[in-house]
């Protein structure tokens, strides 16, 4: 299995290769597949950062009623870039542009992605955007304070720079399909000679099912916010009614691209997750096919649901029901992989390590966000719930609780992989508690208030709703705390820490048969394909 | 919880009730297994993991078993929703009009009030009116929510079975003053509502001037204030042909507030901000407010600077 002992003097690690360049530009013009997945791994983290700073600003100010740290415009502003930030810049590149790119090549036993200068391009295209995103917010006219969502007629009327935050979205989407792209054609025609579909680990296949969605739901939120941009520009009239434009039309075309986009977060936290589990329970994992296709059924009943955001909109009442009917499918191949996930463990040889520490607590903080989830699918609680804090405590439960510790999860498993370096696992496991402690403090007294009626997007509230907003911003402090640690842990893992082993985990997948860190074409030697991935018999 | 606020938070609740139910018992379930798993198999005891073959048997089960539990789940939602889609044809009718950032009631024969009032036990639908963007008319206690949604009939119904406030608040998001875009709704008997509604002044045509309703039809008063308070933007009292601090690219500097600074500010609203106010908060009424409507609200201007 280990095949760098016979050819150890040829191997040179992507790290220390000499390429065309040298220096940083041996970094920004790289067109290594792992490289470029460190590019994004920089990028991410540090808008991560800035989106988390933002968040905690908002929790300081909604600690008591009134006017706290900041204006109301000022509270607006910040809420919408906070999310265009998270959504945009963050969990939708995330996982399949950071680890997609480092491990989906090796696991399938490739040298590279299918096209590593159009992948190359697609960071270019993410940086150019997300310039355009922070540029907003320094524009004359003031950040722009639709939120996220840019929900026409008031979108298409405030004075803010909504024009520079819609062409930065449009631009990111370029990244998002074109990195797609890349990701479907490598999964098609790069895999190593006797690697079935079947054969392949899990991790590829929800990159798989995500790339379908990336590239074929992203064109349409770029084309909605073209229009949205030609109203503004032009007032041609598509949205707002003053115009003779429906303002519903613009909610439709937003979610059918921002409904998948969840899948676009949630799928890879999968895949990830469904490595962790067998390696440190050192067990083949249970239901490998089941896996493998609820990915592609989320993928696909996932295009069909994105009424479910717009049950209080005002749609036709048939066209509720039914978008409850279809939600409610969607929520059964995600089931189905949380009963593979714990059946897994059954008998196995469980090793409690960080990243099985993230993957357990992602599984807790998923069944928490999906089953809220029930609640927000079902037509009669949505109607009380929709637009308040309890949706988003459901959704930081499913996009941070799920894909954030999944990120995290995965950077503990890889991080060896990627540097040849070990963490400190004793400090691993101390910012883990304080996330998870922080990250349920924070989120979870949402969930109350919302019921009882405390409407999201508030600059201020009335006092019965304040005891948890209290909770809620000791919550936000313990959480940032340890996101410092974990970070600090890490960088000093990367900078100082211990020679990591090929196969610290005693993994069975492709990318711990080879040295950490790998070398430039991952590859020396072939790579043993076995028919299943999690074999370890 | 079962409160009798309105008739549907039996529905609500009881769907609410049951979903809730159903993911706790999954929700402890599951993390009991996964920890006794950690535990009874964590590798010190267990140091040799056992490979279990894939029961197709068990894997049908966990996909019929969640299959069957989601469509009770969908079936209690929708029974719950129902109703709120069939008013009754007989319902009294109150308009409510959300515009930024205020509700407003509207009560046949032409009444307007800013407090929703209505009597207790009697069906009442709502016909909800945006003159702006969207709102959310949203009242948590009756368990009642829709978008107030600007070129749509949209609408809602309920009927209160519970004297006392209430809260009503905007659940979509609408700009700088949404969190202050709320009313309070009293539920009373029917005698004391009727009482109520008689005394209830029909609504002000105000001085029937024609740039008054330009600026009322346009929303400008939730942010201009008639009477020299200051709301979100500057007071139109004593406001017309006087001198007045303004920013310009961050220049201060004095400008006369004449018909062509009144269409500026209407036309290019951050242009020149008025000292003391914040930028971007206004948007531009160019194409909204028409050209030759401009000197009907000079005219209306001026009138109110004598005041």
């Amino acid at each position: 299995m280990m095949s760098n002992g016979t050819d150890k003097i040829e191997y040179v690690s992507y790290l220390e290769h000499q390429g065309k360049y040298s220096g940083l530009r041996s970094w920004i013009f790289a067109t290594d597949h792992k490289r470029i997945a460190l590019l994004y791994l920089y990028a991410i983290a540090t808008f991560f950062f800035v989106g988390a700073i933002l968040g905690l600003l908002m929790r300081f100010e909604l600690i008591a009623p009134g006017e706290t740290i900041m204006k109301p415009q000022t509270y607006n502003g910040i809420f919408t870039v906070h999310g265009v930030i998270m959504i945009f810049m963050v969990v939708i590149p995330g996982l399949s542009a950071v680890f997609g790119n480092f491990f989906l090549p090796i696991l399938i036993g490739a040298k590279d992605v299918a096209f590593p200068k159009l992948n190359l391009f697609s960071w270019w295209i993410f940086i150019f955007g997300s310039i355009l995103a922070v540029a907003s917010q320094f524009l004359k006219s003031g950040p722009p304070d639709t939120g996220w969502t840019f929900y026409a007629p008031y979108s298409t009327t405030t004075g803010t720079s909504v024009i520079m935050a819609t062409t930065a979205a449009f631009v990111l989407g370029f990244s998002s399909i074109l990195t797609g792209l890349n990701f479907i054609v490598t999964v098609h025609r790069m895999r190593a000679p006797g690697m079935k579909f079947f054969n392949m680990p899990l991790f590829p296949w929800s990159i798989y099912a995500t790339a379908w969605i990336q590239l074929l739901a992203t064109p349409i939120v770029g084309i909605t916010l073209l229009m949205l941009i030609a109203e503004r520009l032009f007032g041609i009239g598509f949205f707002d009614p003053k115009l003779g434009g429906d303002p519903l039309l613009f909610q439709h075309l937003f979610w059918i691209y921002s409904h998948p986009a969840v899948y676009i977060m949630i799928l890879p936290a999968m895949g990830v997750i469904t490595e962790i589990i067998p390696t440190f329970c050192q067990k083949k994992v249970y239901g490998y096919k089941a896996i493998a296709l609820s990915s592609l059924a989320i993928a696909g009943v996932g295009f069909l649901v994105w009424g479910h955001h717009m049950y209080t909109s005002g749609m036709s009442e048939n066209a509720r029901w039914f978008f409850s009917l279809l939600t409610f499918i969607v929520a059964v191949p995600s089931a189905i992989k949380v009963f593979n996930w714990i059946s897994t463990m059954y008998k196995g040889s469980i090793d409690l390590k960080p990243p099985f520490l993230f993957a357990l607590s992602f599984i807790f903080l998923f069944i928490i966000g999906g089953t809220t989830g029930l609640i927000l699918g079902s037509v009669a609680t949505n109607i009380q719930v929709h637009d308040t804090s309890f949706i988003v405590a459901h959704f930081h439960y499913i996009i941070f609780g799920g894909m954030g510790f999944a990120f995290f999860a995965a950077i503990h498993y890889w991080l060896p992989k990627m540097y040849g370096k070990m963490y400190n696992f004793k400090r691993a496991n101390i910012a883990w508690g304080s996330l998870f402690i922080g990250f349920n403090l924070l989120y979870f007294p949402q969930f109350i208030i919302g019921i009882q009626g405390m409407p999201r997007r508030y600059f201020d509230y009335p006092p019965q709703f304040q005891w948890a907003q209290i909770i809620s911003t000791i919550g936000g402090v313990i959480l940032i705390s340890g996101i410092i640690l974990m970070v600090y842990n890490l960088i000093m893992g990367v900078r100082k820490g211990e020679i990591a082993p090929a196969n610290p985990w005693n993994g069975s997948t492709l990318e711990w048969q080879i040295p950490s860190p790998p070398s430039l074409e991952n590859f020396d030697e072939a790579p043993v394909v076995k028919e299943n991935p999690y074999d370890y018999i | 919880m079962f409160s009798n606020a309105s008739n549907f938070v039996h529905g609500v609740d009881k769907a609410f009730l049951i979903i809730f139910s159903i993911s706790l018992f999954f929700l402890i379930l599951l993390t009991t297994i996964m920890i006794t798993f950690v535990i009874k198999y964590n590798k010190k005891k267990h140091a040799k993991a056992v490979q279990i073959k894939d029961s197709s048997w068990l894997e049908f089960t966990w996909t019929a078993i969640p299959m069957i539990l989601v469509m009770l789940m969908f079936y209690v939602g929708w029974e719950g929703f129902l109703p709120m889609r069939q008013a009754p044809k007989d319902a009294m009718h109150v308009k409510i009009i959300g515009q930024m950032w205020k509700w407003s009631f509207e009560y046949p024969g032409n009444k307007v009030s800013d407090t929703l009032v209505l009597p207790i036990n009697k069906a009442v639908k709502f016909d909800l009116v945006s003159k702006d963007v969207i709102h959310g008319m949203f009242i948590p206690a009756f368990r009642i929510k829709e978008d107030v949604v600007p070129g749509k009939n949209n609408y809602t119904w309920c009927i209160p079975g519970e004297l006392g406030d209430f809260d009503l608040f905007c659940s979509a998001y609408c700009g700088v003053s949404h969190s202050y875009m709320s009313a309070i709704i009293k539920i009373v008997p029917e005698d004391k509502y009727n009482l109520w509604l008689a005394v209830l002044p029909v609504k002000k045509a105000d001085d029937n001037k024609e740039g008054y309703k330009i600026l009322e039809a346009n929303g400008c008063f939730s942010c201009h204030s008639v009477d020299g308070k200051k709301i979100v933007g500057p007071s139109f009292k004593s406001l017309y042909n006087t001198s007045i601090e303004v920013n310009t690219d961050g220049v201060k500097h004095k400008i006369t507030a004449d018909d062509l600074y009144i269409k500026n500010s209407i036309y290019e609203p951050n242009k020149d901000i008025v000292d003391g106010y914040q930028q971007g908060i206004m948007k531009s009424y160019k194409g909204i407010v028409k050209e030759k409507d401009l000197p009907k609200i000079y005219e209306y201007l001026n009138s109110i600077k004598a005041n």
